[in-house]
């Protein structure tokens, strides 16, 4: 058994070695974006994550409702026409998102969920164009998720106070 | 049959000679431009800058004098569709580059503009300030130095104060600035700033990383202006302004790296430069993603 498993690893290796070779001709384009991208922790509200705490043995209720009992505070301004929480958030697995396909994606990976919809935002975030990006411009980079600057609940990024104005050029005392 | 004369020196080539030894014992021997200095008495004149400021600070200044980076051409790219006028990054810049706090000097002007009329300069606001931004109807334009390709502000410098970096970064030379400020009326983006002042800086502000063609304290009757953080992109950091901004609408990397994310927006963005067609040939760009 081990043996033919390093056979086959052996195989890997000698089908891999001349590909391994830089082919000067063609270069693959944006290799670097389909690399996992280091992401800081998903900004979960104080103490609600991980949501199995309450809803583990809680019956599931997928008719669309207004929520009275307890998540009121969230409001949906986010295609609320179309869509509710069960939408994007697991049933089954409360601490996982889905995707339309039904396949579960982690909240560390939720630009997948995001992307589905905004498929150019996504591309242009992998390339570092969307979105904030701080670290090194020849090294590793820090990205934020989407969430980070986005309520996924209300997308619109928030209006903020500007830092006060300059002074206008002022005349010397005579 | 003549006999050869002995060749006489002219009285013109006896002036001329005389002219050039003098010029060329004067450029040889007299003070010279910092990055024209060979390497160890840069060293000297820089651990002299750094006791002078530690002194005045009252705690260790750093002065690098880091060179540019093999292979770097350093470019900036702007997304206009994104800023939403914050000045977060005006104030990040003055606390990065040591700029004087009074009387008050900014290296970023944000210039509010109105969507009805475009990129207009005669238009512009720099003194808005609402509430909260961004303001129904308007965008924002940021506006430094555009590091441009073709300067015009360095050519007009009568002493050769200013230059281009290898790199692309313009940078100043605080000591053979005499402050004339043709380079000001030269540049047409406005982003050359003089010190009609002593600057103020209180010793608990000062940034201790500093670069000795960036931002060193500056004394009174010299031009400064935005170096792309010249301290920290050498050392591989982005500038400050790109790390601060809320909306991600800065960015900067290597324009001779074709996988940066500066060679992605130029290929794959609507792209403009400011007054293209005075052929300053920026290397900052605004954009649009959307």
């Amino acid at each position: 058994m081990r043996l033919t498993t390093l056979a086959a690893l052996g195989l890997a290796a000698a089908a891999l070695g001349p590909a391994a070779d830089p082919p000067s001709a063609a270069p693959a384009p944006h290799k670097r974006t389909e690399e996992r991208l280091e992401v800081p922790p998903p900004p979960f509200t104080e103490g609600l994550f991980p949501c199995t705490t309450c809803h583990e043995g809680m019956p599931v209720n997928r008719t669309r409702r207004v929520l009275k009992d307890m998540h009121d505070d969230i409001v949906l301004k986010h295609d609320e026409e179309h869509r509710w929480c069960l939408d994007c958030h697991d049933a089954t697995n409360r601490d996982r998102l889905h995707l339309a396909s039904g396949a579960p994606v982690s909240f560390e990976e939720s630009y997948l969920l995001c992307g589905q919809c905004h498929g150019e935002k996504l591309r242009d975030w992998r390339a570092g164009v969307h979105g904030r990006r701080t670290g090194s411009w020849n090294g590793p980079k820090r990205y934020l998720l989407c969430a980070h600057c986005h309520n996924p609940h209300q997308p619109r990024f928030r209006a903020l106070a500007p830092k006060p104005a300059p002074l206008p050029p002022s005349r010397a005392a005579r | 049959m003549t006999t050869p004369e002995k060749p006489k020196v002219s009285r013109r080539l006896f002036a001329a000679s005389g002219a050039s030894a003098a010029a060329w014992v004067l450029t040889a021997c007299g003070p010279r431009r910092l990055h024209e200095v060979p390497r160890d008495r840069l060293r000297v004149a820089i651990r002299e800058m750094e006791r002078k400021y530690s002194q005045q600070a009252g705690k260790e200044v750093k002065v690098s004098d880091a060179g540019a980076l093999p292979g770097v051409e350093f470019a900036y790219a702007l997304d206009i569709s994104r800023c939403i006028g914050c000045r977060r990054c005006v104030y990040a810049c003055v606390e990065e580059n040591n700029q004087s706090r009074n009387p008050q000097l900014h290296w970023i002007k944000v210039l509010s503009m109105e969507k009805e009329k475009g990129v207009d300069f005669s238009h512009a606001d720099p003194y808005y300030h609402p509430a909260t931004v961004p303001e129904e109807g308007h965008f924002y334009v940021p506006v430094a130095c555009q590091q441009c390709k073709n300067p015009p502000c360095t050519k007009v410098c009568p002493t050769g104060a200013t230059w281009t970096e290898p790199d692309g970064i313009v940078v100043i030379d605080y000591d053979w600035c005499i402050g004339c400020r043709y380079c000001m009326a030269a540049c047409p983006y406005g982003a050359r700033h003089f010190n009609w002042a002593e600057p103020v800086l209180p010793a608990d502000a000062v940034n201790t990383d500093t670069h000795y063609l960036g931002n060193r304290p500056r004394p009174k009757g010299v031009v400064e202006k935005c170096t792309f953080c010249i301290q920290r992109t050498r050392a591989g950091k982005y500038p400050a302004c790109v790390d601060v901004c809320p909306a991600g609408a800065r960015k900067f990397g290597n324009l001779l790296d074709k996988d940066s994310e500066i060679r992605y927006i130029i290929e794959h963005k609507r792209v403009l430069v400011l007054k293209e067609e005075l052929n300053t040939v920026p290397r900052f760009f605004y954009f649009y993603a959307t």
